[in-house]
């Protein structure tokens, strides 16, 4: 009880400083509240830029008509736009169950004062702050190319996306899993259960909010993603949806990185309206993750 | 003979069969039933397959940089490389063609990153020290959010944000030739490297005893002396690694700098021109299409592996000073 009154946030204490603030604290302050106010303007005039270009073209053409070179005025990003839904769906079937899997080994099974097990922890928050574009470079060499061949198709993308949100997965999930009491898992051991019953019938239900809203987040990461997907073949100019993960692609991203170079106010305004859309989906990810969490986290 | 050696059999399958219950009444450790049945064992198996994955992602990394560097540097010398000033690898078709000086990539990838951090540094610590320090609960509900969504906007967007809307604006002060700039770049990644740098510093300072502000305080001194003079040095080594991820992602950072900063190589200065920096090259040469076994194809490679040795160094460095401030407190 005691630790939690002294870890309360400083405003809540009574006994706050000795002195009266001077003419320097003061200063103080309004730099820091400056700081914070900096930053949200920014995101504000960030925001406010988007939607103000981008809700002239906003409409469902942009979803119905296919990207164009000669028309931008009537073009819509059609393939962009299901080209991510696809890679969305293709990447969290791969990067979920993994990530869920090897973080049940780290948090449940694994000994964490074994030197390999150390050694996959650090391979993984290094990995978690690789350069994006160097997943690319794997996936290029991999799967475009080299022993898998499969040519610059969507799956090779969603490798490449599946690899770079798989440390964020792992980390989230494992916090999630922290989370849940030792109790619960001795109280299910002591009553028989197995090892993997008290992972999948006790800890995992009772971390499935955490895990949800890391997942989705990280999601939501990778549909942000441009880079990787230059070097495995979204650059190109797709006319057409994919109909399978062996198709080829193009996503919202890079999309908006091919109408960037493209002279012209028309093409401009579809970029902006690009955005717009990519923008929504990604608030709308990151607000269902943040209900999840608000609605089902449980503090034991 | 024969009894003795009977109970002492008895005695041993006893002790066994009490072990498999789950350990003597004395030592009861580990309530897990070990190797009970075969499925638990295959389950094992795959955990450990998926942990090893990640393993298995940097040594592919590593493999797939390394093949392709080690034929670049047979054709072109390393120290060439590390300290040449021309780069002009776009050009011409044979070896012989070309000049494979990385420096102009390297310091263009310096100056974005520079001018991100003294726009990330500054306020990143800002507002962690707001955030940690100063701000009430209320605050904090509402800045948090808007930090994530600061973090999770696409650089695409960013870089496009660049190049319309934040060059216009500087042009007020500064005279920017053209679209590109490495100022502009710079400016737009540091804001989105500033919840990076704030929320790990904050972490860093929260972490800090609230026994050594109560000292702090009974001594007299006011917030800001307390802030700065023990809150921020206790948690100087968190801070130190937020600043150097900060730095790793910048370096990193590739849509961002294709976008606003141009493609053309130059080695300059001068923050108001373009100029490419590394992963610039890369989206460049992989947006283009370099036929397999080029010059330029192999190129590609090994300027990604001088970026993965960066940003490895850099990555390892933080991850050091956050086990030293963990363990610390």
């Amino acid at each position: 009880m005691s630790t939690a009154l002294l870890d309360a946030p400083a405003e809540h204490r009574p006994l706050q400083s000795g002195r009266r603030a001077g003419l320097g604290s003061v200063i103080f302050a309004f730099v820091l509240w400056s700081c914070l106010a900096i930053a949200c303007t920014f995101l504000l005039f960030l925001l406010i830029t988007i939607v103000q270009e981008g809700i002239g073209r906003f409409d469902a053409g942009l979803v119905t008509a296919q990207p164009s070179k000669i028309r931008p005025e009537t073009a819509g990003v059609e393939s962009a736009f299901f080209g991510t839904l696809w890679m969305m769906a293709a990447t969290a079937a791969m990067a979920i169950p993994l990530g869920i899997a090897a973080a049940i080994y780290l948090e449940e099974y694994a000994d964490p004062l074994r030197w390999w097990n150390r050694l996959i922890e650090l391979n993984i928050q290094n990995l978690a702050a690789v350069p994006s574009v160097i997943y690319g470079i794997l996936a290029l060499a991999f799967v475009v190319r080299g022993p898998v061949s499969l040519g610059v198709v969507l799956l090779a993308g969603a490798v490449a996306l599946a690899l770079l949100i798989l440390p964020v997965i792992i980390i989230t999930t494992r916090e999630a899993m922290r989370s849940v009491p030792r109790e619960i898992r001795d109280g299910s051991l002591a009553l028989g259960a197995t090892q993997w019953q008290t992972t999948w019938k006790q800890v995992l239900p009772a971390a499935v909010p955490g895990i949800a809203t890391g997942s989705i987040l990280a999601l939501s990461r990778a549909i942000g993603e441009a880079a990787p997907l230059l070097l495995v073949g979204a650059a190109a100019f797709v006319t057409f949806n994919p109909d399978g993960v062996l198709s080829r692609y193009t996503t919202l991203p890079n999309q908006i990185a091919t109408l960037v170079p493209q002279p012209g106010e028309a093409f401009r305004d579809l970029a902006y309206a690009t955005i717009l859309l990519l923008i929504i989906v990604l608030l709308a990810m990151n607000a269902v993750a943040i209900w999840l969490r608000n609605r089902f986290q449980r503090s034991w | 003979m024969t009894s003795r050696s009977r109970t002492t059999a008895g005695g041993s399958s006893q002790s066994g069969e009490s072990h498999a219950l789950g350990g003597s009444g004395l030592a009861v450790v580990d309530l897990s039933r070990r190797h009970a049945r075969w499925g638990e064992r295959i389950i094992m198996a795959v955990l450990v397959t998926a942990a090893l994955l990640s393993v298995l992602t940097t040594v592919g990394i590593v493999i797939s940089l390394l093949a392709p560097t080690i034929t670049f540097f047979q054709h072109v010398n390393v120290w060439d490389f590390l300290t040449g000033t021309e780069w002009t690898a776009v050009f011409g078709v044979e070896w012989e063609d070309k000049s494979f000086g990385v420096l102009p990539l390297v310091t263009a990838t310096m100056m974005t990153t520079v001018i991100a951090l003294s726009v990330a540094v500054p306020l990143g610590l800002g507002i962690a020290m707001l955030l940690s320090e100063y701000a009430s609960r209320r605050v904090r509900s509402v800045v948090k959010p808007v930090l994530e969504v600061l973090a999770g906007i696409p650089t695409v967007v960013y870089g496009f944000f660049a190049i319309t809307a934040v060059v216009p604006l500087l042009e007020i002060f500064v005279d920017i030739d053209g679209l590109y700039s490495v100022l502009s770049a710079g400016l737009v990644m540091g804001f989105m490297i500033v919840p990076t740098v704030a929320s790990l510093s904050e972490d860093a300072m929260s972490a800090v005893p609230s026994a050594l502000r109560q000292g702090s305080y009974a001594l007299g001194a006011n917030r800001m002396k307390t802030t700065l003079r023990v809150v921020f040095p206790a948690a100087l080594s968190g801070i130190v690694a937020a600043v150097v991820l900060g730095i790793s992602r910048a370096v990193g950072e590739t849509m961002i700098v294709t976008l606003a900063a141009g493609n053309l190589v130059r080695l300059s200065f001068n923050p108001v021109e373009g100029a490419q920096t590394m992963t610039g090259f890369i989206a460049q040469v992989a947006t283009g299409d370099a036929p397999e076994g080029s010059p330029l194809y192999y190129s590609l490679f090994a300027v990604g592996a001088l970026l993965f040795v960066i940003t490895f160094v850099m990555n390892l460095i933080s991850i050091r000073l956050v086990r030293k401030y963990r363990q610390v407190y």
